[in-house]
């Protein structure tokens, strides 16, 4: 593999940067591999990236319908951190951050991972307790986490109106001070150079149109360059998750639905965290070219779309003015959206199918992005020994016929809730 | 943004509604009140179509009825409009 390095770098000056290595891609098809990961998303290539890292399985392919990185992959708002109160979630998030933090390095490739510090606005007594419950959770299981009163507020965020005559007047905050945002694209392409290098195939303009299931068990897919044959067959294509489930002829206690973003022309820098308000329902961070990152609500219905309606951007935006009242000048420059898969609880479903050998990982919904490292490490360690992960083993899709929910939220099932 | 026909009072702006969810998720009755395959295929399994949904939804800031539409979810057309199916 070619080293990314400054003396590289210097080396490939004199070339005009013209004879750098191709990064991942242009292998030839093959009839058979030991594992398919449907999905080239940065979940499915740090499947793949830790199948040949922790396993040696290198016999993989990693297919994509459209190109890597381009359905949720590119369109989060690239949030990082692992503030979660129930102990599943916050393990599982916080194996995620620790991964995230020696990624750049592990992959010799810049995720700009930027630890800017995660702010969680409380607006009410009861808002705060709940927040400082949750602190508490997350420090006894020995993740860091703080509250702030107003005062410490206003030194970590200056920007912020904690006037007290407002509509929702803030209280205080929960702070994780390692939480932050990386790259998006970043993590795809980081993933699939370091899949690529290490002998997995990847394949973009290749979509799966059904699978090949004898007797029960997966033994390969169908795409358009012809059918595929494999041991494991992982899927893991977000929003689209419920109709792969239906072509392997099962259904999952999942709904799509279209989760908007923003970004605003570019300004020098202002916002200096990532701030979320649960109240109204908001979150803002600023990119690292200037642009500020926005987004909000889903829209409140199912749909398989990727855009949504005026009004969620308008709640947004307003909800975000009453927080930074600076915002009011600054103009919106593209907004779009994404198909999130909810899952009945919340929580992501991972692991076995009622089809053997076919595994999913799904129903990450909103919150997918941060942890991607996790995700892809553990989903290579249920593939490579038949059986979950200990951080995963909770996230399997039985959990809901057995009672055994992981509803952070505990808003009951309700998709268009989380 | 979308324009949803209530059957009481015509197109209104989706501001004034509340989503109800998949309409095809039928409550256990009879033989199957005990059943506890179809609670759970009740209460959590979603089809979850890209094409044609069939939804309820409340005119909850208006006349307050319940009725269920047909929604296409790649194109948000609204296909059909039945009588109420909930009063």
């Amino acid at each position: 593999m070619q080293q990314y390095s400054i003396l590289n770098l210097a080396k490939h000056a004199l070339s005009g940067h013209m004879r750098w290595s191709r990064t991942f891609g242009g292998r030839k098809l093959r009839k058979r591999y030991d594992v398919i990961i449907v999905g080239g998303g940065g979940h499915g290539l740090a499947t793949a990236y830790y199948l040949a890292k922790n396993y040696g399985i290198t016999n993989v392919a990693v297919l994509e319908k459209g190109w890597l990185g381009g359905g949720n992959t590119g369109r989060n708002t690239t949030m990082v951190r692992s503030d979660y109160l129930l102990p599943a979630n916050a393990d599982f998030k916080e194996f995620s951050l620790q991964l995230w933090e020696e990624l750049s390095q592990k992959l010799n490739y810049n995720v700009m991972l930027s630890q800017r510090g995660y702010v969680s606005l409380a607006c009410s007594d009861a808002e705060m307790e709940a927040k400082t419950q949750q602190a508490n959770a997350l420090r006894l299981r020995g993740i860091d986490c703080n509250i702030l009163n107003i005062d410490e507020l206003k030194k970590v965020c200056p920007e912020l109106d904690v006037r007290q005559n407002t509509r929702y007047p803030i209280q205080g905050a929960l702070y994780q001070a390692r939480g932050g945002i990386a790259r998006h694209d970043a993590v795809a392409w980081g993933y699939a150079r370091g899949a690529h290098n290490k002998g997995i195939d990847i394949f973009e303009n290749c979509g799966v149109e059904d699978f090949i299931i004898n007797n029960n068990r997966v033994s390969g897919v169908k795409t358009a360059k012809g059918d595929i044959m494999a041991d494991t067959v992982v899927v893991s294509v977000a929003g689209s998750s419920g109709l792969m489930a239906a072509k392997a002829g099962f259904t999952l206690p999942i709904e799509t639905l279209s989760a908007q973003a923003f970004v605003s022309e570019s300004l020098k820098p202002i916002i200096n965290q990532v701030v979320s308000f649960d109240t109204g329902y908001a979150f803002i961070n600023q990119s690292d070219k200037g642009e500020l990152v926005m987004g909000g609500h889903m829209e409140p219905h199912n749909g398989y779309h990727q855009r949504g309606g005026f009004d969620r951007i308008e709640n947004t935006l307003s909800t975000l003015v009453t927080l930074f009242p600076f915002l009011s000048r600054v103009r919106i420059m593209r907004t779009w959206g994404g198909m999130v898969d909810n899952s009945m609880d919340g929580a992501p479903i991972l692991g076995d199918t009622p089809v053997e050998r076919l595994l999913f990982n799904s129903g990450w919904g909103y919150t997918g992005f941060k942890a991607t490292p996790a995700s892809g490490w553990t989903m290579a360690h249920h593939i490579a020994t038949g059986e979950p992960h200990d951080l995963s083993e909770p996230f399997k899709l039985s959990r809901f016929r057995d009672g055994s929910l992981v509803d952070e939220h505990g808003t009951g099932p309700y998709p268009t809730a989380y | 943004m979308l324009l949803i026909p209530c059957p009481w009072c015509g197109e209104r702006h989706e501001s004034e509604f509340t989503y109800g969810g998949d309409a095809t998720a039928t409550i256990p009755s009879g033989d199957q009140r005990e059943d506890t395959e179809a609670w759970y295929q009740f209460v959590y399994e979603r089809t979850n179509p890209a094409g044609d949904h069939a939804e309820y939804w409340h005119h909850s800031y208006g006349c307050s009825k319940w009725f269920k539409i047909t929604r296409n979810t790649l194109n948000n057309n609204i296909l059909d409009v039945p009588e109420s199916s909930q009063s």
